[in-house]
């Protein structure tokens, strides 16, 4: 406890004058020690009482007193002199007069020479407050907010982790150890762990090598590479290394580029060369002319320069050593007189004055305004393709519309059309079969293979209609598109190219510049030779000679037939829409009949159909699971409960039954069973009943991590095996959670994991953000 | 007549080289596949029988031992060395492959009470019950030398256990106190003490590394930053904790062998409850190792038996025991995710596979195919209740079976009293206290 000194209190008062001695007395003394306030204000209120007039006037004067020396001395301190025994002596020249006095802190600021205002001010404010600082806590107490505020620090440390800890929990594998050694081999050092150099010679040699931080054995790095690929994570290093890898393997190849095309002498290909690249500058000079024209100025007057430097120097004038060689040659060589001229020609490009650009400028604009139209119906055929509708013109109701819309155009064109679209399925029948129909070409008459075409067309028609290929019927359309877009490159077969490409042939009938006469001129040669191609069905290939012979005699007959039905199919289809089974039936009697073969395939199932029923005459399979599906029904109807009771309200006894109406009201009925599941289904019965012993092998409730019923039945349902997906799903879906090596140590996470964790997260969130 | 003959373009089924693939033509579309379901189920069927079949968990027993094995360090370099020390001093190194003992060294007078073997692999340190750590090299001395520590530090009481930093040469350990040593000075670097205790064991986290672990006689799990000069936190339980394992993958989990015959997950951040209570042993549990991976642990019990936990289970997935397997006291898991190695007090060390039916060495690639397939499978019906039952079923002696069912009949009794209780008080006086934090006595900041 310090001791008090009453002095700042009058040398306070003297300061502010006698004017307000209230407020000072008022004002609570500032307490320095915090362990007991309580004592404290207990002290400095026996001290206010002391105080009396008397005192203060004397204290004045001998403050003024002891002014007036200082002031003397100049900057000479005086220590209080020491009358008494004073309990605590003060270096602050500082009196003790009595223990309830207290220092203030201005009595202390007084005593030092050099404190700013700054800092007087600062206490000042300090001495008005009131708060108190508290008593420190306990040891127990401290230690115990150290260890929270550690287990704090800790617990956040360790969180830092979570995100990793997630991610491996909900991974579909796990790959231990975490970071694998990489495969091959390994360095000496590090499978062989005791080994030292042991002879002198041994230890000489890698004391030079250790010295020079070599690397002791072939494949290990110098301490220097070590520390570079460890500074590098493995991935990045690859990616550097790769794109390294990739960049010398360019150099090279540019290099050896040129340096092959420095080696061929043949002028014409140099000359070819320049010519090229003159033509690739130029173009690229009037794209620049379009993207920005301030760079083809300055490209502009980079040529000028090169014009003027030619026109000053004396090149390509024919005036050196070389020039004046030929001349004399020139007589009689040809050739150099052409060289010499070839240099002059040069000389005048060179000079010659620029107006090219402007003047190319406007021609391609002339040239712009011809391709217009092209690229507009390039963009406007990819429309079409985009749009459904428009893509539907390439199958069969679509063009019978547009035969419809277009009565100008023939049918044979509208069959033309079709055979286009088929094209792309045949295309590889197509190659194999390119030499024999130019074989046959010469031989067959147009109309046989009219006929044919429409036969393989129905075919097509009635495959497109069952169901199988209904579902693959988008796919191939998709395909037809893709091959059309490509056809160009796809239908490499010369007689195709003949006429106009596909592409151009197609583009026009959907821009309607589809001319008749151009169908004419077109038609007959596409026809004949699409045809061969049709006429090819995937079935007979080798047996194409016999069909031949035998095809051509039905054939004329059925035609009108065919081509009656082949017309009216697709109108029925138009009509009804959904109901194509009928349609489909129909149309495979109707094809099967003018094929010879097939008539009898059918004969023969009838003969087995016949077999059969010959073999099991006496069965009626049919009645019989009528009946029993008869007794199901009825077994399976609610009964009705008859409740009445013999003798009640009635005689009862032997040979006595119960009347007739007492039966009656005491019988309830049931109520109707719920329909069954079979009720629409002739052929099949369906038994709702529990069977017991396949309920043994039955999961009773929804196990856990399923939400509902239909998650569990759908992953049961899911086959795993290789007999159900493919090689690539089964991998992928038996792939075990957690891998690890054989015989390979799995280390502890390390800390590296968390940074890699970090770089991924950054890197993801860059993308985001890029995004 | 038309003649149709079966024609076959060898193209399609003849393979251009033996390294191909045989092409085998399959029609995936689901329809002609009425039956995949079924056929499936049979399939994991058989291959659940078959899996049981096949379990065949013990490997072989190592013997040399004069007494209880009393813990076994895991080397860290070398899959095929385990140490083991015994209650009478004396440590033995073994050789895994060959099954036998290549090295034996009196460490000690009384019990080897811990043994850690260094990161590096080089040496390893032993405490017993002389006051004394000793460190050792790994390698046998040469012919004529006398079999000599490294360093032996003599401590002012009985040393309880010790565990090794994962990095730096930095261990510590645990008897009336635990301390944080140098292994450059011969006086602890740090000691915490919170209250009077003996602690059994202490471990270093090995992802976090700074941070251990360790249980003391009060019934508490202490926590320490080697860094702070206090513990972090305590949490007092039921019932004394034997030892703490942390998961080697997830830096704030660790698994607790307690005296009540549970083991405890906790997450170190949150300790007023365990993540999972792990039940099944009918005894005191002694010790505990996770997997390297981090998905699993192995305990060991005083009912000698030891059982198998996935680390987020609530009962074991696998138990192993041997008629003559008495208590075991100490279990390791291999670093190779392949092993197990238990210590139990009949002088014997046992090798067992970690997965009971898993067949050993260099599998051809379809074999591997097959097993993960059948593992899959087994997987997706594991819900069925006939394959459920098969792959279940584990057998039990008969003292530990019985004990089973009392354990359970007690404790449904207990439960049973409770819910009477609670039915006939007033509503909310009795309140419903999970399994979880039952356990809990207190968490001491």
């Amino acid at each position: 406890m310090v001791k008090v000194s009453k002095k700042k209190g009058s040398k306070r008062r003297s300061k502010h004058g006698s004017d307000e001695p209230e407020v000072s007395s008022v004002e609570p003394p500032v307490v320095y020690d915090d362990d007991d306030d309580d004592e404290d204000a207990d002290l400095n209120a026996a001290g206010d009482e002391d105080l009396s007039s008397e005192e203060e006037e004397n204290e004045r004067k001998h403050q003024k007193l002891l002014e007036a020396i200082s002031a003397l001395g100049g900057e000479k301190k005086q220590l209080g002199e020491r009358s008494e025994a004073a309990t605590c002596m003060s270096e602050f020249t500082m009196r003790a007069e009595g223990e309830a006095d207290k220092v203030q802190l201005s009595d202390l600021i007084g005593t030092t020479p050099a404190v700013s205002t700054h800092v007087r001010k600062q206490l000042k404010d300090l001495e008005r407050s009131k708060k108190t600082v508290e008593c420190p806590v306990s040891k127990q107490e401290t230690q115990r907010i150290q260890r929270d505020l550690a287990f704090q620090k800790a617990a956040s440390e360790v969180s830092r982790w979570r995100s990793i800890i997630t991610q491996n929990q909900r991974a579909e594998q796990l790959v231990f150890p975490l970071n694998p050694e990489p495969s091959g081999r390994r360095p000496m050092e590090r499978v062989v762990m005791g080994w030292k150099a042991q002879t002198p010679l041994e230890q000489e040699v890698f004391a030079l090598l250790s010295a020079n931080k070599q690397p002791i054995n072939d494949p290990v790095l110098t301490p220097a590479e070590e520390a570079s690929l460890k500074a590098m994570s493995l991935e990045e290093a690859k990616a550097r290394r790769a794109e390294l890898q990739k960049a010398r393997a360019l150099q090279s190849y540019y290099e050896s580029k040129t340096r092959r095309e420095r080696k061929i002498k043949s002028k014409k290909y140099h000359r070819v060369q320049n010519k090229s690249k003159q033509k690739d500058l130029l173009k690229s000079f009037e794209e620049m002319v379009k993207v920005d024209p301030q760079g083809a100025l300055e490209e502009l007057k980079k040529l000028e320069l090169s014009r003027m430097q030619e026109r000053m120097s004396l090149k390509h004038q024919n005036r050196g050593k070389w020039a004046k060689s030929r001349a004399i040659m020139a007589k009689y060589d040809l050739e150099a007189r052409r060289s010499m001229q070839q240099q002059l020609e040069v000389n005048k490009e060179l000079t010659q004055k620029l107006v090219a650009p402007l003047e190319s400028e406007e021609e391609e604009r002339a040239e712009d305004a011809d391709m217009l139209p092209d690229c507009v119906n390039v963009t406007e055929l990819q429309r079409d393709f985009s749009n459904p509708w428009m893509r539907g013109q390439l199958s069969q109701e679509s063009t019978e519309r547009k035969i419809s819309s277009t009565e100008s155009v023939t049918v044979e064109a509208a069959e033309e059309e079709e055979e286009e679209e088929e094209e792309p399925k045949e295309e590889e029948l197509l190659r194999e079969l390119d030499s024999r129909r130019k074989q046959r070409q010469t031989e067959e008459s147009n109309t046989v293979i009219l006929i044919d075409d429409e036969e393989e067309e129905e075919e097509d028609v009635t495959k497109k209609q069952t169901p199988e290929k209904q579902a693959e019927a988008p796919d191939e359309e998709e395909e037809v598109m893709k091959d059309q877009t490509l056809e160009e490159e796809a239908v490499s077969s010369d007689e195709e190219e003949a006429g106009l490409s596909e592409f151009t042939r197609i583009f026009r009938g959907l821009t309607g510049g589809l001319t008749a006469g151009d169908a004419d001129i077109r038609g007959p040669s596409a026809q004949l030779e699409e045809g061969l191609i049709r006429f090819r069905s995937v079935e007979d290939t080798e047996d194409l000679p016999q069909e031949e012979l035998v095809a051509p005699p039905p054939a004329p007959p059925s035609e009108p037939a065919l081509s009656s039905e082949c017309q009216v199919v697709p109108s029925r289809k138009r009509k009804k829409g959904i109901e194509l089974t009928e349609v489909l039936t129909k149309d495979t009697t109707a094809v099967r009949v003018p094929l010879a073969p097939t008539i009898t395939d059918s004969e023969d199932q009838l003969d087995q159909r016949g077999l059969i029923k010959e073999a099991f005459a006496g069965d009626d399979v049919i009645s019989d699971f009528i009946r029993e599906k008869r007794k199901q029904e009825e077994a399976g109807k609610p009964k009705a409960v008859d409740l009445t009771l013999p003798g009640w309200g009635e005689w009862g006894g032997l040979g006595l039954r119960p009347s007739k109406r007492k039966r009656r009201r005491f019988r309830t009925k049931a109520a109707p069973a719920p329909p069954r599941a079979d009720r629409h289904l002739p052929s099949v019965i369906i038994s709702e009943k529990r069977n017991s012993s396949v309920s043994l092998h039955q999961v009773s409730s929804l196990p856990f991590p399923f939400e509902n019923h239909a998650q569990f039945e759908s992953c049961i349902r899911a086959p795993l095996g290789r007999t159900w997906n493919t090689e690539r799903t089964v991998k992928k879906v038996t792939k075990p959670r957690v891998l690890t090596r054989l015989g390979t140590i799995i280390e502890p996470m390390d800390q590296e994991e968390l940074l890699k964790d970090q770089k991924k997260s950054c890197s993801v969130g860059s993308k985001k953000t890029q995004k | 007549m038309k003649v149709k003959v079966l024609s076959r373009n060898p193209d399609d089924y003849v393979r251009e080289t033996k390294h191909d693939i045989q092409r085998v033509p399959r029609n995936y579309d689901p329809s002609l596949h009425p039956f995949e379901v079924s056929r499936e189920y049979t399939r994991a069927l058989n291959a659940t029988k078959l899996e049981r079949v096949f379990a065949k968990p013990f490997l072989a027993s190592l013997d040399g031992h004069r007494d209880g094995v009393n813990c076994m360090a895991k080397h860290t370099k070398s899959l095929s060395t385990l140490l083991s020390g015994s209650c009478d001093g004396q440590v033995k190194v073994w050789n895994l492959t060959k099954h036998e003992c290549v090295r034996t060294l009196q460490a000690h007078e009384g019990f080897v009470r811990g043994m850690v073997v260094r990161y590096c692999g080089t040496s390893f340190f032993t405490v017993g019950d002389d006051k004394t750590i000793k460190q050792w090299k790994m390698e046998a001395p040469g012919y004529g030398e006398e079999e000599e520590p490294l360093n032996t530090v003599l401590g002012k009481t009985v040393f309880t256990g010790i565990d090794h930093h994962q990095k730096t040469g930095v261990f510590a350990t645990c008897g009336q106190q635990v301390d944080i040593w140098d292994e450059q000075r011969s006086s602890p670097v740090r000691s915490f003490t919170w209250g009077v205790d003996s602690f059994s064991s202490v471990r270093f986290n090995p992802v976090e590394t700074n941070l251990l672990g360790s249980c003391a006689s009060d019934r508490s799990i202490v926590l320490y930053d080697m860094r702070e000069a206090t513990p972090l936190k305590k949490v007092i339980m039921t019932m004394k904790t034997n030892t703490i394992c942390w998961n080697p993958m997830e830096a704030y989990y660790f698994t607790c062998a307690n005296e009540d015959y549970n083991l405890y997950t906790y997450d170190m951040r949150f300790l007023e409850k365990p993540v999972m209570v792990h039940m099944d042993h009918v005894s005191a549990v002694l010790d505990v190792d996770y997997s390297p991976t981090g998905q699993e642990f192995v305990s060991a019990s005083f009912d000698r038996t030891i059982r198998i936990f996935p680390k987020d289970a609530g009962h074991s997935r696998e138990v192993y025991h041997t008629k003559r397997m008495q208590h075991v006291i100490c279990i390791k898991w291999s670093a190779d995710n392949k092993y197990i190695l238990s210590g139990s007090d009949e002088m014997n060390i046992r090798l067992w596979k970690a997965n009971a039916a898993e067949k050993l060495g260099v599998l051809s690639s379809r074999e591997k195919e097959a097993t993960n397939y059948n593992q899959k499978l087994k997987e997706k019906f594991q819900h069925h209740p006939q394959i459920r039952r098969i792959a279940r079923h584990r057998h039990l002696p008969k003292s530990i079976f019985h004990q089973k069912n009392e354990l359970r009949a007690m404790k449904e009794a207990r439960r049973r009293k409770e819910r009477n209780v609670r039915k006939h008080s007033k509503p909310g006086s009795v309140p419903v206290v999970s399994e979880k934090e039952k356990s809990v006595v207190a968490v001491v900041k």
